[in-house]
């Protein structure tokens, strides 16, 4: 039989449809991982044990068929209250129906286990949670899984469930994945239904999958697109899915490395795990994105002011109830003047337009996905470019100018020799989605990427 | 006007404006993130852009 905590979704989904073995058997095996392995992990919240063996006894069907996953809890889970990391939310009425990007999972044959942890409110890049406490990484539990989608990272990387969903903002799924040496997904914006999920700055949130492979990541995507009246931002376009072209190799593409203000600072780790890729990709061209300092700085004022504007009466009314660190940032956020915010929107479009530009000239950038390996849960500042600046702020360094813009991104992970994992972007034209994935595809089958697995 | 005035000037003005109150055990921090912020904003406001340039609140890519 084949081993089911450290098995593919679609290696799980095929055993499922062939009979060899159950859904049943496989909730059974992710339910008893989360109760072996989450003491340590900290990853999920909550655990849905009644409603995943029901759903298993249905037998469901699908390319998903029998497939356990979680999600960050912003998503709305039908009885469940949808906590987004915060104290506050707790007294919300449970939500009345699961989110969209849920139904859709299940509806290939997907069963959710449970709720991940996460930073309060997405406003995060460690993984840590005061009230929860800190989504610990599988590779070292000491260390941070990198947030604000913590609980996901954990739950994929520590072999609990195969595929998990969080949200981006700014680089939430990009970092985890990073940290935690596993794949994510950040579509387009505006490609998945963001409908059912709790918000944090409207102009920048996209959902997104993460898994140990490739063809999952694709897996779930493909099972998840799809217009969505209940989102005003979602895409009514509707293109080819992406698993049927994922092994047709990368050929003709023409892939470029990120230089400049995407290796400055990065460090050594970061910068072997970019030039490796860059090898093996045979990406000489070097490729500079103006302005990437400015729009990392126009996307952080820009969450500051949506985010806080999002949490004013609770800011007003319950500031004692916020993580410190969260609430001192969404208060500064609540004071930026407007003519600021939208300078930042209008520089949001110049740059999108000039990052356009390139993507004639290339099919897809490679970057670092964070400047560091995983830092240790609790440290407060690191070194950046030589000089010692905060954490928090500056993980998503890499991330944010490309969020910025809702450019795709693939985050894949390379294994280091002597060190925790760190992943690298791979960042394709708006709705590539299809040419980011096939590169991870072709790095991965030749062993160039792939997700460690962590000591137990 | 010192730096420090003014960003308290600055933070007393608009935590009154907006009803929030800000408890002295506060202040280092929230001062540390307005600095922050205003120093991330400047570097945009100094990015020169025409006056026909349209925002993107709601982005389509």
């Amino acid at each position: 039989m084949i081993d089911l905590a450290w098995s593919s979704a679609g290696a799980i989904a095929s055993a499922v449809t062939r009979g060899e073995v159950s859904a049943a058997q496989v909730v059974e095996r992710s339910l008893g991982r989360i109760a072996q392995r989450n003491t340590a992990l900290n990853a999920f919240t909550a655990v849905t044990v009644e409603r995943a063996r029901a759903r298993a006894a249905t037998q469901p069907t699908g390319p998903l068929a029998g497939v356990p996953f979680a999600v960050k809890n912003l998503f709305d889970i039908a009885g469940l209250s949808t906590l987004a990391g915060s104290k506050i939310n707790r007294e919300h009425a449970p939500a009345s129906a699961d989110a969209t990007l849920i139904t859709r999972l299940e509806a290939a044959g997907a069963i959710l286990v449970g709720a991940l942890n996460m930073g309060e409110y997405a406003y995060d890049f460690t993984g840590e949670n005061i009230h929860d406490g800190p989504s610990r990484n599988p590779h070292d539990t000491a260390c941070m899984t990198g947030g604000s989608s913590g609980g996901s990272g954990g739950a994929v990387a520590g072999g609990l469930v195969p595929i998990a969903l969080g949200s981006d903002t700014n680089g939430s799924i990009r970092v985890p994945a990073s940290f935690c040496g596993i794949f994510g997904l950040k579509p387009t914006y505006g490609r998945l239904s963001r409908a059912g999920s709790f918000p944090f700055v409207s102009s920048l949130d996209h959902l997104g999958p993460f898994a140990r492979n490739t063809t999952d990541l694709a897996l779930a995507y493909d099972a998840m697109t799809g217009p969505d009246p209940r989102d005003p931002v979602c895409t009514g376009r509707v293109d080819a899915p992406v698993g049927p072209t994922l092994a047709t190799g990368i050929n003709g593409l023409r892939i470029a490395c990120a230089d400049g203000y995407f290796r400055a600072g990065a460090s050594q780790e970061a910068l072997t795990a970019l030039d490796s890729m860059a090898k093996a990709l045979d990406a000489t061209l070097r490729i500079e994105l103006p302005e990437a300092a400015r729009a990392r700085a126009a996307a952080y004022v820009i969450t500051a002011s949506e985010g806080a504007a999002l949490h004013l009466q609770r800011l007003r009314t319950r500031p004692h109830d916020f993580d410190p660190d969260v609430r001192d940032r969404l208060i500064a956020g609540a004071m930026i003047p407007s003519a600021w915010v939208v300078h930042a929107q209008k520089f949001r479009r110049w740059y999108r337009d000039a990052v356009l530009r390139l993507f004639q000239q290339v099919d897809a950038i490679i970057a670092p996905a964070t400047p560091c390996v995983a830092p240790p849960i609790g440290q407060k500042t690191f070194m950046l470019n030589g000089r010692e600046v905060l954490l928090r702020p500056n993980i998503g360094i890499y991330t944010q100018p490309i969020s910025f813009i809702g450019l795709p991104v693939v985050a894949v992970p390379v294994p280091q020799r002597e060190s925790m994992p760190i992943g690298v972007q791979i960042i394709a034209a708006p709705w590539r989605e299809d040419v980011a994935l096939r590169i991870a595809y072709d790095l991965e089958a030749r062993g160039i990427v792939r997700a460690p697995r962590p000591p137990e | 006007m010192s730096d420090t005035d003014e960003v308290d000037a600055w933070l007393d003005a608009n935590a009154a404006l907006l009803g929030i109150d800000v408890a002295p055990e506060w202040r280092d921090s929230v001062r540390l993130h307005l600095r922050f912020t205003r120093d991330r904003a400047r570097s945009v406001l100094d990015f020169p852009l025409p006056d026909e340039a349209d925002p993107a609140p709601v982005f389509r890519a």
